[in-house]
Formats: C-alpha cells, structure tokens, sequence
C-alpha cells in the first residue's frame, strides 16, 4: 500500500531575555547549578510572578513576522502536574488565549516550489528545569536555573508531508528567530526544540490516522532521521495488521532509535485554569507598532536583496539568508573577497560541509568573515588554484594559523605565475611529447579540447603543482595552435 | 451531586496525596457533602454573564528586562531537605 | 500598659514616658503568663523583638521614629518572616525558615514596628475556627472552650488578650472579620490589591487579601497605613494613592446612607444577634446616616461559588509543597510517587487536603465547566448585586457572623457546618470589596461583631464609621477577664 505521511510541529524557542518569564533572574546558559534560581524560580511560599515585558515584546514581533494575529488580551493560565523539574507544580503557560493567533510561513523547497504552513498559534509560556540523571546515590539531581525561562510555543497545523518539508519548515523558523534577534538559534544548548508530531494514511484517504508526538528533537538531522524512523514504523505497524497508539515518543539520535514514554500514571488530566496571580496582559496598538518598528530585515526579503544585489541564484540566495547569522557571514565575506558567487560557493559548499560532519554551528566556525575574504580574493587573483585553497581553508579549521597569505606561502600553495617561467616548463615538457602533438594537431575542434587534457597532467606535475592551470591552458595553446 | 470511591482515588492521585483505605469512606462523605452545598450553583441562570477570575477589572503589568536577582543559593539550600553539588536531590525519576 | 491603644503607646513612646524595650517586654512577659491557656502565638521572638525593640529606642533618641517605631505587634504566620519560622499553621512548613521578608513584614520593618511573634492560624488558613492548625487550637479569652474564630484566630485572641496591641491578619473568604467579630475587637479587610500579597502564603489568590487587628478602628488606620500600597512585586497590587487612613476618621457621618441586606436579617437570625445588631444601626442613626434595605439577590449563592473558586486555587497553590525544595519531607521515600503522595497526606491536615481535593475535581476534565466556569459566572453575579447596591447607598451593614462563638470541638466534624460561619463574610470576598467588623455588643456574654461593608477603596470611610461609632460606645474597651 501507499502511505501518505502527515506531520505538524510544536518548536519551543527559548527566547533572548536577559531575565526570567516571571522573575528577575538571569538566563545566561551555562551558570553553575541553581545559582540562578530565585525565590520566584524556586516557588518559594508567598512569591508571586510578575511578567516580563521584552519577552511579549518578543513574541509579538514573531508574531508580526508570521503575519499573525497578535492577541490583544492574552491570559496566562495554569497547567497542573507534578515533575521535580516544575517547582510550582504547575506550568503557567496561555491556553485559550494565546499572544500570537493564526499565521503562516512559506517554506522553499529544493525541487524550486514553495508551500505555505499554517500556524495555528503561538503562546508564551515557562521553561521547566532540568533533571540530571547521573546517579546521586541513586537519587536525580535538580538543577532549577532554566526554570521559568520564557519560551514561545509556536504549533503548526499539520500540513507537513514529508521529513523533508519538516525539516525545511524547521530550517526556516530557525532563521526567522535568530533573524528576529529573539532566540539565539543554538539548538546544542536547546534553544530550540522540536516535537513532531507525525500520522500515516493510505494514500487518497481523506482523515487523518492516530499521530504520535516524538519529543525534544534538538538537531534537524535528528529531528529528520526520527520522523524516517518513526514513519517506517507505523507503516511496519498497520502493515501487519495493527493500530497506531497515541502516545509521546522519545528518539535516541545516539542509536537511531525510539520508545514510547510509558507511565504508569493516570492520564493526564492538567485541569487549566486561569492564574490568578497574573492579569489579563493587553497588548496596545502603539506597542505593536513599535515592534512593527523594530523588526530587522527578515529572511525571505535578505533573499531578494541577495539576488538582486549580488547576483545569486534564488536557491543560493535563499540558504544564505535564511540564517541572520549565515547571511552577515556572507555579506562580510563579499567586503573583502569581493566576487559574492565564489564566496556563496565557498560558504554553501565547504564551510556548510564541514559544519554539517562535524555538527556544529556556525556560531562556533573558527574561520572568520576576513579570512574566508582573503581566500576568495586569493583564488580571484590565480594566487591559489581552488584544490590548494581548501587545504588553506583545511589550515584555518584546524588551526594552523590566521594569517592566509602565511599559509599559502608555508604549505607551498603559491601558484606560478610568471609567463616567462611556466613558458619555460611548456617548451621543455612539450619537447618530449611529439606524437601527442601531432595527434592533436589533425583532431578536429572537438577532439582537441580533449586532447589539452594530456598536456595538463604532465604540466602541473612538472610544475609541482604549482603552475597557474588557467596560464598554462593559455600558453599551450599558443603554442599547438601556432 | 455524589462522589464515587473511584474519583475519590483518582483525584487523590491528581493531587498526590496519599490516601489509605479506610480514609476513603470518610472523604466520600465529606467530599459529597461539600459538592452538594456547591450544586447550588445550577439554580443560578448564568446565560448571560461573563465569568470573573479577578476581583477588578485590571490589567497586567510588564516589568523591564533587567536582572535584579542575585545568587542565594546558600541560603535557599539550607533550608532544602536534600542537596548535593548545588542540586536537589529526588528519587530517581525514570522517563 | 497593655490595655493602651497603639495609638496611645505610640504617643508614649514620642514623649518619651516609656521605652520600646520596657514594653516589649511588658508584653513579652504578659504572652509567657497567659498564652499557655491561649495558644494564641506559634513562635515567640522574644530575642529578636528585644534587639529590635533596643534599635527602635536608638531610632527615638536619633529623632528619626515614625508612629509605629518601637511599637510591639505580632504577624498572623502566613506572612514571610526572614530567619523566624512561618508555619503557616501546617507540619508541612513546620521547619520553615524563610530568607526573605514578606512585603508587609518589610513595611512593618521599615516603619520600626517591633514584632514580638507569630500567631496561631487555621492550617493554610483554611477554616473558621482555628482548631485545624498543626499546632494545637487557640482558644477565645472570652470563653473557656469557645473558639476564637478563624483563621486569623490567634492574631484575635491575642490582640483581645492584650497581649499585643495589634496583629496582622488574612482573610480569603472572612478570616479577619470573623475571628474579630467573635473575639470583641476590630478588624479590617481592605479592598483587593490595596494590601501587597507578596511573602503572604497564598490559600486562594483571588481572594486572599492582608488586614488588620487591633481594638480600636482608630490603630486598625494606623496598621493600614503602614501595609497599603503598590508592590511591583505583586502583579495584582493596585497602583493607586493612599491616603493617611487617620486623617479622615472623625469626619461626621451626617448624611451616611446604609443599606441593610434583606438576605442577611432574615428569621434565620437569632433574636439576640438581631437585637445587638440593630442597637447599632440605631447609633449610626443618632449620628445622621439614614438606613435603608436593600437587597443583595445572589447572596445565598456565595457560599457555593466560594467553596469552588478557593479550592480550586488552593489546589493548585498549594502543589509547591512537594517535599522538594522546603519543608516537610516523608521518611525514606521509595520512588517519585512515594515522596510527593506521603509527602502531601503526612503534611497537610484533613481540611486543607479535602480542599485541594474538590479543587482539583471541580477543574478536572468533565467537571470545569460545571463546577469552575459557573463559579466564576456567578462570582460575577454576586459583584454585580454589589454594584447596584452601592449606587443607593454609601455602606452596607450586617452581623459579621450568625452568631457569637462556639465550643471548640462543636463543628469540626462537619466541614459543611463550618463553612456556614462564613456565610455573611464570603461575599464581599467574592467581589473584592473591603469591609471591617468591630465591637457591637454581646450574647450570652460573648462579643458580637457589626460588619460594615464598602465600595472598593473606601477603607477610610469604613474605618471612620468604625471610629465615630467607638466615640459613643465602649464596647470594643471591654476586656476578658484574664
């Protein structure tokens, strides 16, 4: 049978307050354990919540971004259960009225079609803790310094058909948020997290099949090989005559695998209310406005400036401005190396290849924008052919040094420019390459491009390498031609 | 309106509160009693009016970004029933 | 000495007649003597109210006093006192030592007010009598074996005991006016949000508000204006001035329109209770108010809607106590379960664990609606019978209580019973509203408590008609033979 597979997404995003949702804690990642965690954070008897305004602020600029309906009486409401990592025993979080209402992204895809994903809303709401699990004695560990971090929880509609079309919707709200300057994008750190959730149905079928949701999928290659794994499993499921569970799944990215989060619990049943230590928070239209104001450029309008301003095809321009971080990376790369397709090549090609194998971020790429400028101008120049770039580039991964020039120069990667002296080598590997001449010189136009081939090989090799391809081509056929 | 034992122990379960056996009679009758004082509330007509959650009609107010809490986690600590390396320590929770 | 007023001790103390220490200790020697019957205090801090006393006197000599410095006066023990214990009247906060100060308690600070102690309270301040705290039940100077209300029991019967001119109190749905009332003294409920909640131990949110106990209404204006005010920490503080609650108490009452609720003089009442009451109203109308009934449809509801909207909160309020971060903890938890389950049913007390119970039934899936929504649609209703009542008439006047005290012991086997006390209290609670009880007269030689309520904000005019009717009557001079 053929399957249609559906899937929709809940991301949180951990937003670039300097405080907590509620209180005035610090939300620098990293701190020692629960050194930021307040009396608020920590629910001690009597405290109360006060909320943060940068972190609606926040919201409501992804809002407009997603061409949303702002809420402009959004209500904070309490979800009951009890987790060590939950100090109040609820989550305050927004139910039935959330800040951001319906709004869609566009996402690209790379057969050169786009598709439009609905949200259906996103909400404000608290980070919980974070439990360690290394043995204290058999006892778990509790660390409350993300507890009351604000996040928006932004839900889609299901309207995803493939792991491809998720992970490119996913590729897209990460460059929205860190474009919009309101999560700082690294997901090692969890800023932002995915839940997928994901159903099967014979192809044509009109109703949706039973979905389950895999949770805290924190890299989209994860998230891609969970939705395989999990789409091939309910398929394994129905095949053999059996029924899909709904239930919440955790991926193990280590092995490749997955299992139901099983409890013995009651089903949940968080019993929403209305805080009542929190108001109605009402959203003005000159605090819209405001925020309307202060979006900076976002990706899908740094795409058309990329291809007009510097020539790029739309696919190149769209990866380059999808990431603020990527795009800014770029255009300070074309200051210095000037030729903005060579450096899109490069950026795209070697650097997202390397940042890919070794699963890091761009935010900890060792080669800066002037480096990566002074290779492309190098290249531009016939300084360095494009092979003995990449071992400078190798050479700047790595460490070897900061200085371009030096390490073109040290690892011998300076090509011979010198007309005078790859002459030289011509005459003299030519001299002994008689009948390849001759052969060349009755082969018709088509043949001969052929033939330079044979010429070249021998040419760099007597070179070391080091001759300009580009000069040699020219002088040979000079030379045969004449 | 009555409250069977079954929803006396679920809901005991909800609130995670311990409750033996032969507390449950007790709480059935208890309980019942305080429900059938609440069902009151039916007889009022509510067609037409919007619920309260607050006493006045205010609105939330937003507080600036800005940090004003520092590191007490000595004194927090002390007075936590067990800690280790800065953290609170719990039975093992299996996920 | 002890049976001063704080205004007359604060005069003292200006004078310089008597020092913050000699009283202090008067009183600290009264409370040794006599609250071995009462059980009025949970912590006595003698050590602490003496240093404090000692820097109260420096203050008074460096000319830098306010009306409360050196004053002694006692929190009811749900307010955060940093570094003495605050039990809440519960096993669960048993060993609670908080390292913060409530909002109120830092205001009292600030003021120079010296805090001789914590008083005895209803568990969370839930009840009616104070007999459900874990500390044993206090009992009414005014009668062996009579309760002396709740839950804000023990900060009345130690003001009635004069064993300190004042206390804090709380009152959710009547706990100030209640035990007031059944104690002989006067105390006040302000308006919702005029008090900071901050550092006060929630019970219900939306109705919990702070007050305050003395004899006269006179000290109950001094106390509030010390504790009224904007707190940015509580985000349901009111912005809004506040005015010197003692500057307007002797205006004339000429004029004074007070409405009688018929819902609350029905046949129901007692003869005697009736008689006491309208003795009152009679004086207000020697004083030029004019009295008129009025009606208040919805108030035999309030009761129903109170017993779902404060347990529900509560429910959730009282979830932080999970034996994680503070206060009790059960013996060799097994597993997760096993810790928050005995942690929660060791901890808390019957009536407090019934209330989270029908709270997290009345939100639970399938009841919300019937339960909590129609709660709070008629919370509205009940407001609203308020507001047309107070466009005809400038206070409301009622017993504060069906009846005068009763035996200890007598309904505590009833929750249902219990609740009733409540039951020309609550509603006022409900909507918001501020209202104060004071000295009216007695029945069967225990005091009877007139209750005056107000619209929102008007606690200078409660506590003026309180005043001017104190200029008349002595009935809140009287003192329980000790």
């Amino acid at each position: 049978m053929q399957w249609d597979v559906v899937i929709g997404l809940e991301i949180h995003v951990q937003l670039a307050t300097q405080t907590k949702i509620f209180s005035g804690s610090s939300t620098t990642y990293g701190a020692e354990p629960n050194i930021q965690a307040s009396a608020v954070d920590l629910a001690m008897p009597g405290t109360l919540p006060v909320a943060n305004e940068q972190a609606f602020r926040y919201a409501v600029m992804f809002g407009l971004a997603v061409d949303a309906e702002i809420c402009r009486r959004s209500v904070f409401e309490r979800k009951n259960y009890f987790y060590p990592d939950l100090p109040k025993g609820y989550q305050t979080t927004q139910l039935a009225k959330p800040i951001v209402g319906p709004g869609h992204v566009d996402i690209e895809l790379k057969d050169g079609t786009t598709k439009r994903v609905r949200i259906h809303h996103a909400h404000l709401e608290e980070d919980a803790g974070k439990s360690l699990h290394e043995d204290y004695h058999g006892m778990t560990g509790i660390d409350l310094n993300r507890a009351g971090t604000p996040l928006i929880e932004v839900v889609t509609e299901p309207d995803m058909r493939s792991s491809e079309e998720a992970v490119a919707f996913a590729r897209k709200l990460h460059g929205l948020v860190t474009s919009l300057g309101i999560c700082d994008g690294d997901m090692s750190q969890g800023s932002l997290r995915f839940d997928v959730n994901v159903s099967i149905r014979p192809k044509g079928q009109e109703e949706l099949g039973t979905r389950t949701e895999t949770k805290n999928l924190n890299s989209f290659r994860f998230m891609e090989q969970a939705i395989h794994q999990e789409v091939e499993r309910q398929i394994d499921v129905l095949t053999e005559g059996g029924r899909i569970i709904q239930e919440t799944r955790l991926y193990n990215g280590d092995t490749n695998t997955s299992r139901s989060m099983r409890t013995k619990e009651e089903a949940n049943d968080y019993r929403y209310f209305p805080c009542p230590d929190l108001l109605p928070v009402v959203i003005d239209d000159e605090f819209i406005e405001q925020a309307r104001r202060s979006l900076p450029e976002l990706p899908d309008a740094r795409k058309a400036r990329f291809q007009s301003e510097y020539g790029l095809t739309e696919y190149d321009a769209g990866l380059l401005a999808n990431s603020a971080q990527m795009a800014a990376l770029f255009e300070e790369t074309v200051r210095y190396g000037k030729d903005p397709k060579l450096a899109a090549n490069w950026l795209l090609g070697e650097l997202s290849a390397r940042l890919n194998s070794e699963d890091r971020s761009l935010a900890d790429c060792p080669v800066s924008a002037a480096q990566f400028g002074t290779l492309i101008l190098r290249i531009s120049d016939g300084t360095v052919s494009s092979t003995g770039a990449k071992k400078v580039f190798e050479g700047l991964w790595e460490g070897e040094g900061g200085d371009v020039d030096a390490l073109i120069e040290a690892k011998g990667l300076k090509q011979v420019s010198d007309t005078g002296a790859l002459e030289q080598i011509v005459d003299e590997v030519l001299a002994d390459m008689d009948e390849q001449i001759a052969q060349y010189r009755e082969a018709d136009e088509k043949k001969r491009k052929k033939l330079m081939g044979g010429f070249m090989g021998p040419l760099m090799k007597a070179s070391r390498g080091q001759g300009n391809p580009k000069m040699f081509n020219e002088l040979l056929k000079k030379k045969l031609d004449s | 309106m009555a409250i069977s034992r079954e929803d006396i122990e679920k809901v005991a379960l909800l609130a995670r509160i311990k409750v033996d056996t032969d507390q449950v009679s007790a709480l059935e009758k208890d309980l019942g009693n305080i429900l059938n004082l609440v069902d009151q509330l039916q007889a009022a007509d509510t067609s037409q009016t919007e619920p309260m959650a607050h006493p006045l009609d205010a609105v939330q107010r937003l507080r600036p970004d800005t940090v004003t809490e520092t590191n007490q986690r000595e004194a927090f600590q002390a007075i936590a029933p067990a800690t280790e390396d800065g953290l609170y320590l719990v039975p093992r929770v299996i996920e | 000495m002890h049976d001063k007023t704080v205004a007359e001790l604060s005069r003292d103390l200006a004078e310089g007649r008597i020092t913050s220490v000699e009283l202090t200790q008067h009183y600290l020697d009264r409370i040794e003597q006599q609250d071995g019957q009462l059980n009025s205090f949970i912590t006595v801090n003698a050590e602490g109210a003496l240093a404090d006393a000692r820097a109260a006197d420096e203050q008074r000599k460096n000319g830098k006093a306010t009306a409360w410095t050196g004053v002694p006066f006692a929190h009811k023990d749900i307010f955060c006192t940093e570094g003495v214990l605050t039990s809440c009247g519960s096993r669960m906060l048993a060993n609670f030592i908080p390292p913060y100060n409530a909002t109120v308690t830092q205001r009292f600070r600030d003021a120079g007010a010296v805090c001789v102690g914590k008083t005895n309270m209803d568990e969370f301040a839930m009840g009616s009598s104070t007999e459900s705290s874990y500390f044993g039940a206090t009992t009414n100077p005014w009668g062996k074996n009579r309760v002396p209300g709740g839950s804000s029991g023990g900060s009345a019967a130690a003001v009635a005991a004069r064993l300190v001119p004042a206390a804090t109190a709380t009152d959710t749905g009547g706990s100030i006016r209640q035990p007031a009332a059944l104690c002989g003294i006067t105390g006040l409920k302000p308006t919702y949000g005029r008090v900071s909640r901050y550092g006060m131990i929630a019970f219900a949110s939306s109705l919990d508000q702070g007050g305050t106990m003395a004899r006269t209404a006179e000290d109950n204006a001094m106390m509030l204006n010390v504790m009224a005010g904007f707190d940015p920490r509580d985000s349901t503080s009111i912005d809004r001035e506040v005015p010197d609650y003692t500057a307007t108490l002797n205006e004339p009452l000429k004029g004074l329109r007070i409405g009688l609720p018929r819902e609350y003089f029905t046949d129901q009442l007692s003869p005697d209770m009736d008689r006491v009451i309208r003795a009152a109203i009679r004086e207000y109308e020697g004083l030029g108010a004019t009295v008129k009934d009025i009606s208040l449809p919805h108030a035999n509801l309030a009761i129903a809607a109170y017993y779902v909207i404060a347990p529900a909160e509560c429910s959730a309020n009282l979830s932080r106590f999970d034996g994680v971060r503070y206060g009790y903890r059960c013996e060799d938890p097994k597993d997760l379960l096993d810790l928050y389950t005995r942690t929660r049913a060791e901890g808390f007390g019957d009536e407090v664990k019934r209330r989270i119970m029908v709270g997290s039934y009345a939100l639970s899936a399938g009841y919300y609606d019937a339960y909590y929504l129609k709660a709070q649609k008629v919370r509205r209703l009940i407001q609203q019978d308020f507001i047309e009542a107070f466009k005809e008439v400038d206070v409301i006047m009622s017993p504060t209580t069906p009846s005068p005290a009763f035996v200890q012991g007598e309904k505590t086997n009833d929750p249902v019973t219990m609740y009733l006390e409540d039951i020309f209290t609550i509603s006022t609670n409900l909507a918001g509203l501020p209202a104060l009880s004071l000295p009216a007269g007695f029945v069967d030689g225990l005091p009877v408590g007139l209750q005056i309520i107000g619209d929102y904000f008007s606690e200078a005019r409660l506590l003026n008609a309180a005043h001017q009717y104190q200029q008349l009557t002595d009935w809140h001079r009287l003192t329980p033979a000790s």
